[in-house]
């Protein structure tokens, strides 16, 4: 597991994340006071039980919440800070975030490279250019004879690998991954896992895994812990005995 | 990436029948237009083709299509005296009921002034005009009697000559030409014991009256058809038509006749005004509103589905947002499905309205021009139908993926 990144190298930095949901007697703190830093090629793993907060602070990374308190920064450019949104949110997410899900949530009426493809268009590139990186994105991930199958078509696993082809489609700088191994069986699971792994080494891009599956935490750089809002590092020797 | 077509094609069954049916329902539209528009053609038909300049007909009505006209017949010679007056014949209009192999057949009764008038200015397909001044007829293919068949009304029969297209009266029926005297026989038709019954009375009456003692001859006459007793007999024809020599203002000699105080006179124009202000007012405003109320049920229709598939479609739109995509990439994918969804039901109504307002007991007549605004309202109703989706696409929050 690798050292605590330089600041330098950070790829995120979130500080004193907090979000609390409802007011008075309603009011639960889903995330508090939350700080964590993901370096460039490092993959990140976050643990913890149903409703402890982790998809909540990977929505607030992903700036498709805001927090009630907190700074964000991602590439080095504050994306939240003073409560406030520094950036235009939707342009920064094409531009610099990447998403993967439990679901694939691949657009059903999308072959499987029209969904890495669209990706791209969002983003302003041109059709040739995203219809040759769309075919060599699932060429790499091993789904590129299915590119033309819609997802209907496709496995559970081989769906998931067209989620993460079209997360990497515009090369961002962030993946948020929340349960992406969740709906595949272990082999696949950690197929999964280790593409993450391939892909932010070689892609230099920080990846942060919400994850259950104790099974492939050795995949990880570094693994965090969340239980009621609380975010820490995990405990290593504990998190070595889970693995085995 | 036309991410409108992409989802069309993934729906595609659901799509066609969609367009199918929101083009049936336009269809309706685009016919009650085309029944309008019939309406008024049917009931400027005549006036626009039989070529006069001027109508005379009994004072203050409207006739002789809005309303009953009856004029003399020697209307005819005293008009044709008038400086500037080409030609003037008597006309009768009338619509007849009979019973022919069990069917009814139902025509307009023209009555057209021979020897002058043969019907050589109709738009005859078939046979030809008017060669004699008794027992032939001209009838119209909508009357479905072929050439040289007999037909029998009141107590002579008819051999029809030549067959017109298209003539219809304002009511829809048939138009069937015939002589004047013909007309007027078909017209005043009695059966015999009527006639017996009439004669008497008339016998009786003039036998009374110091000119009946007096004048033997009067009683005599009183015998013979009404029409054919001078002055006692009731007017005969609807109207007297004028024609003007060329160069001739035709309002110098409508001047003129209007001073005459039993009759009016109206100029083409004027008489087809009458017919569109008067007898096609009412079904205009009837076909208007129900025209108005069908683009109103097809808009709604068209929001519903629009809004529906835009349910659909609410979790992908949601997922468009969290990967970054502009408003504008998700606006156009429900408004280019909605107006794609306009366009191509307006061509299922062109199309299967060629085929089936033939069929139309009424005619159908699309103007380019109705065309063109339908077209329009269409792609209104297409984008007012698309907003209900896309404001309920724009407030989609991207977290919604998550759920």
């Amino acid at each position: 597991m690798s050292a605590l990144p330089k600041k330098a190298d950070a790829v995120l930095e979130a500080s004193h994340l907090t979000k609390i949901y409802g007011a008075g007697h309603t009011e639960v703190v889903a995330v508090s006071d939350a700080t964590l830093t993901v370096a460039c090629g490092e993959v990140v793993a976050l643990l913890g039980p149903s409703g402890a907060g982790k998809s909540t602070l990977l929505t607030l990374i992903g700036l498709i919440l805001s927090p009630n308190a907190g700074r964000i920064a991602i590439g080095g450019t504050v994306v939240f800070d003073n409560n406030r949104t520094q950036v235009n949110v939707r342009r920064f997410r094409r531009q610099h975030l990447g998403f993967v899900f439990q679901k694939a949530n691949l657009l059903p009426f999308l072959t499987a490279a029209e969904n890495v493809r669209l990706a791209m268009e969002i983003n302003d590139h041109p059709a040739r250019t995203a219809t040759r990186r769309a075919a060599e994105l699932l060429d790499y991930l091993g789904v590129g004879e299915r590119a033309d199958h819609l997802p209907s078509k496709l496995s559970g696993g081989e769906q998931q690998r067209v989620a993460v082809a079209r997360a990497l489609a515009n090369r961002p700088n962030l993946i948020l991954a929340d349960e992406p191994t969740a709906a595949l069986d272990s082999v696949r699971g950690r197929q999964v896992m280790e593409l993450f792994r391939k892909v932010a080494h070689e892609q230099n891009a920080g990846v942060i895994v919400v994850t259950h599956d104790h099974r492939a935490l050795d995949v990880f750089d570094r693994t965090f812990e969340m239980e009621d809002g609380v975010l820490h590092a995990a405990d290593n020797a504990k998190q070595q005995g889970v693995v085995q | 990436m036309n991410l409108a077509a992409r989802d069309i094609r993934h729906n595609f069954g659901r799509f066609v029948l969609t367009t199918i049916g929101l083009g049936l329902l336009l269809m309706l539209v685009m016919g009650m237009g085309g029944i309008y528009r019939g309406l008024v053609q049917d009931a400027t038909l005549l006036v626009d083709r039989i070529d006069a300049d001027l109508w005379v007909v009994q004072k203050d009505t409207r006739g002789p299509f809005a309303e009953l006209s009856r004029v003399p017949a020697n209307l005819e010679d005293r008009v044709r005296a008038v400086p500037g007056v080409l030609s003037s014949r008597g006309f009768i209009s009338t619509t007849i009921q009979r019973e022919r192999n069990g069917q009814p057949l139902r025509m307009t009764v023209q009555g057209l002034s021979w020897p002058q008038d043969r019907g050589q200015w109709l738009p005859i397909v078939a046979g030809r005009a008017l060669g004699q001044a008794h027992y032939e007829m001209i009838a119209d293919e909508s009357l479905k009697q072929p050439i040289g068949d007999k037909v029998r009304l009141g107590k002579d029969t008819y051999t029809i000559v030549g067959r017109t297209r298209g003539m219809t009266s304002p009511t829809g029926d048939s138009m069937a030409f015939f002589t004047l005297h013909d007309a007027q026989a078909i017209q005043f038709d009695l059966s015999g014991e009527a006639i017996r019954l009439e004669r008497s009375a008339r016998y009786e009456r003039a036998k009374q009256i110091d000119l009946g003692r007096s004048q033997p001859q009067v009683i005599e006459r009183s015998r013979g058809p009404s029409s054919g007793i001078p002055a006692l007999g009731p007017p005969v024809i609807s109207a007297v038509l004028v024609k003007v020599y060329a160069g001739f203002d035709p309002e110098k000699v409508r001047a003129v006749i209007a001073k005459w105080p039993d009759v009016s006179v109206y100029s083409s124009d004027g008489q087809r005004q009458l017919l569109v202000s008067g007898m096609v007012d009412k079904s205009k405003r009837q076909l208007g509103m129900f025209r108005t109320l069908l683009i109103l049920v097809s808009g709604i229709i068209m929001a519903l589905i629009l809004y529906t598939l835009t349910l659909d479609k609410l979790h992908d739109i949601a997922m468009l947002k969290l990967m970054g995509a502009r408003n504008g990439i998700i606006l156009g994918l429900i408004l280019q499905q909605a107006l794609l969804l306009g366009c191509l039901g307006y061509v299922v109504a062109y199309v299967v309205g060629q085929w089936v307002f033939p069929w139309f007991p009424r005619r159908v007549v699309l103007t380019q021009d109705d065309m063109w605004l339908l077209g329009g309202v269409v792609i209104g109703i297409s984008i007012l139908a698309s907003l209900i989706g896309i404001i309920k696409a724009l407030r989609v929050e991207p977290n919604e993926v998550l759920a």
